[in-house]
């Protein structure tokens, strides 16, 4: 497991695994409410309970910021519901990133960036679905999107990435569980794609799909899917910095 | 004394020599080390036991090829002799009839829905056979709305149709979008349609024939006034885990699946009121012919719901046998016809980016895997339809039509040389408009005709599932009004036309 995790999880980040609708959240204890589940069905009516409720609290966090957005702006709305994933959003113009605090409260500065168009957004591992994309759709100015071990992210919610097709330069797609070749094949729509990194996702012939990848794209940089048997995976460098000068065996 | 020895083979200890008699400590016959030539029972007594234990085990009355005397119908049970509705056909639209109306019922267990399958390996159904696309390219309101919710439908399917203990559902939805090109002549239609796509919500571009080809360099633009290109919710998905999924989630409601063939129904007018017209009756009766027997099985019903895909107008021709009263039916116009799909690989062919390209002359092909294989077809002309009383593939078809045609528009596909493989299925065909038929039949009013979608049913099959069981249930359906989809236009002189039918 641990080497598993080595070899896939190429910038040291923990692959998510696919959220099964009963996926193990406490080990052993919800193990055995399955088994229970397949003989009761109490259990199993309690079970599905649960799911509706999960499937509640995951629709709440992925709501659409509608008054932010009519109060200040898509951007500033943009960025808020970023935030409030525990993402990190940077606007044109500025070096660093906002991000919320530990607690996971903004501070009211973003607010000041009522007309400065959003640049970049992290979204690594964080719970954002289909229906969050609502939040981004009207951002124009969109360079680098990182969207690396989002467990809910899909074929369904790539396929809406097209409305960035003018800007977006950097997409990281790397270790999201539900995400195929299926979903790959839409992206396309990005001519103005440089960097795309698809390490640790789960495709068969990833060698294949690399080649093709970069016919489809010409003019971007694929990172991450490698042939599986004897090439190691080479570790990518952070997004928006020159890669590390390759080290020659003597 | 019997010695197993190297070889297995039984060596008996000779009592004199053989024949050379020169004595000395040696064996009357040799050791062999070859196999052995005649069967020896002891090595083989292990397999013939373990292979005498499963004959047996699977003459047990619970296996599954076994015939209990006492319990014939074990593994297909007859159907009730009473329930509140009979679905007749098994295909994607009658699956989804019931599971919409086990959701929508307001108490548990407050109805019993039959759906009633004649053929349960699917060998000629529709669903099965096709090539799985969704799309929201249409001219009328109605079939946009109804595709984009089951779109929506698809998109949460685990929602919908996940049951506790089991995988999660993956239709594998591939969300490449369609692209239909046109020609000056339809350059018109195609506008005004995409107006009204875009007026539903549906995300569709037009594309010039320069913007065409800088998106897709393999496309040859020549003849191609303007196209339009869905950028979302639009592609193709695997038809069969859908109905699996259906199916699944609801037998788990409760919903009853038996196999047997419905030969006729026995309605009667005991029940009009004074005021109705002739030739209006009820269907007291579903008669369900059990599979390799004549025995038939009455099911009082109240609603039946006419799901039969391109057999319905059969269904219901059939529909007077035992009728009171003088009950001629108008004959209803959906019939099977049959379309041809080929599968080829072109190594040299468009890429990952590939569409579902419906092009000028009306040929179609998609992308199928990663692998550079193919697949597509076209609809034969009108009065060229080939026979459809068998499933049989015509290979010419595509030489001669399909191909040239393709091989225009996609330069890269003149090299394929050989169709890998093929197969044809049936389009629930409206003969009248080739729209969908949703609504109470006109002369049986508890009939339900769902059907002659003409190609296009699988794709809007869970939203006119819903609608369906709304208008069943509740009388009227909120979503998307269907009003003009009723089976009444059947008879009259105005089609409900649909521009994009491919």
């Amino acid at each position: 497991m641990a080497a598993a995790l080595a070899i896939r999880g190429l910038r040291g980040g923990r692959i998510p695994p696919p959220p099964h609708p009963t996926g193990p959240r406490r080990g052993a204890a919800s193990g055995a409410l399955q088994r229970l589940g397949e003989w009761f069905y109490e259990v199993e009516v309690v079970l599905g309970w649960a799911e509706r409720l999960r499937r509640r609290r995951l629709r709440r966090k992925n709501a659409h910021y509608s008054f932010i957005q009519s109060l200040h702006g898509h951007n500033v709305a943009a960025a808020c519901f970023a935030m409030s994933c525990g993402g990190r959003v940077r606007f044109e113009g500025q070096q660093r990133w906002l991000c919320a605090d530990s607690r996971g409260r903004w501070s009211p500065e973003v607010l000041q960036f009522h007309h400065v168009p959003v640049v970049a957004v992290d979204l690594s591992g964080s719970q954002l679905t289909y229906d969050g994309l609502d939040n981004f759709v009207l951002l124009t100015k969109l360079q680098h999107l990182d969207l690396s071990g989002c467990p809910h992210v899909d074929d369904w919610a790539l396929g809406r990435l097209h409305v960035f097709g003018d800007s977006l330069q950097e997409l990281s797609v790397a270790r999201c569980p539900r995400v195929t070749e299926r979903g790959l094949a839409t992206l396309h729509q990005l001519p103005k794609l440089r960097c795309l990194d698809v390490g640790g996702l789960a495709v068969q012939s990833p060698g294949l799909l690399r080649i093709l990848l970069e016919e489809m794209l010409p003019q971007c940089r694929v990172l991450g899917m490698e042939m599986e048997e004897g090439d190691p995976p080479e570790a990518p460098p952070e997004l928006g910095q020159p890669p590390p000068p390759s080290v020659t065996a003597l | 004394m019997l010695r197993a020895v190297r070889g297995g083979r039984a060596v008996w200890a000779p009592r004199g020599g053989s024949g050379s008699g020169s004595g000395g400590a040696k064996l009357g016959r040799p050791l062999r080390t070859a196999a052995p030539q005649r069967s020896d029972i002891f090595r083989e007594l292990g397999p013939r036991l373990s292979r005498l234990g499963q004959a047996l085990r699977g003459q047990l009355p619970e296996s599954e090829g076994a015939w209990n005397s006492l319990r014939p119908h074990q593994n297909s049970p007859p159907p009730p002799e009473r329930a509140d509705v009979v679905v007749v056909g098994g295909g994607v639209l009658g699956w989804s009839v019931a599971y919409w109306l086990k959701t929508l019922e307001n108490r548990r267990h407050g109805m019993r829905v039959v759906v009633v399958e004649r053929d349960p390996t699917y060998s000629q159904a529709s669903t099965v056979l096709s090539v799985g696309g969704i799309r929201q390219q249409f001219s009328l309101p109605e079939n946009i709305r109804l595709s984009l919710q089951s779109a929506t439908f698809l998109r949460t399917i685990n929602e919908h149709l996940w049951v506790p203990n089991e995988p999660p559902i993956d239709i594998q939805f591939q969300p490449s979008g369609y692209l239909f090109l046109a020609s000056e002549h339809g350059a018109a239609t195609l506008e005004a349609g995409v107006k009204v796509q875009r007026e539903e919500g549906a995300k569709v571009a037009l594309l010039s024939p320069s913007q065409l080809k800088a998106k897709f360099p393999w496309i040859n633009t020549e003849n191609v006034a303007v196209a339009s290109y869905g950028l979302e919710n639009e592609g193709w998905f695997d038809p069969w885990s859908l109905l699996n999924a259906f199916r699944r989630k609801a037998m788990s409601l409760g919903v009853y699946s038996c196999v047997g063939e419905v030969t006729s129904f026995v309605a009667d007018t005991a029940d009009n009121t004074p005021g109705m017209p002739r030739g209006v009756g009820r269907v007291k009766y579903v008669n369900v012919r059990l599979p390799d027997s004549p025995e038939q099985q009455p099911v009082s019903c109240a609603i039946v719901v006419a799901a039969a895909g391109a057999w319905t107008g059969k269904l219901l021709d059939s529909a007077t046998a035992g009728l009171q009263g003088s009950l001629t039916l108008r004959r209803l116009p959906i019939e099977p016809r049959k379309r041809y799909v080929y599968v080829w690989h072109c190594p040299g062919g468009p890429g990952l980016e590939t569409p579902f390209l419906i092009d000028t002359s009306g040929a179609y092909f998609r992308r199928e895997g990663i692998a550079g294989n193919y697949l597509g077809s076209m609809s034969p002309p009108e009065g060229r339809e080939p026979d459809a009383g068998n499933l049989e593939v015509d290979h010419d078809f595509f030489q001669e039509e399909v191909w040239p045609r393709l091989a225009h528009r996609v330069p890269a596909f003149r090299s394929l040389k050989q169709v890998k493989s093929a197969w044809a299925g049936y389009y629930d065909y409206n003969a009248f408009d080739q729209n969908g038929v949703l609504g109470p039949h006109p002369q049986l009013p508890n009939v339900f005709v769902l059907g002659g979608f003409s190609g296009h049913g699988l794709q809007q099959s869970p939203a006119a599932g819903r609608v369906a069981a709304e208008l069943l249930l509740h009388g009227s359906c909120a979503a998307v009004d269907v009003g003009r989809l009723a089976p009444g236009r059947l008879w009259g002189s105005e089609p409900l036309l649909e521009a994009a039918i491919v």
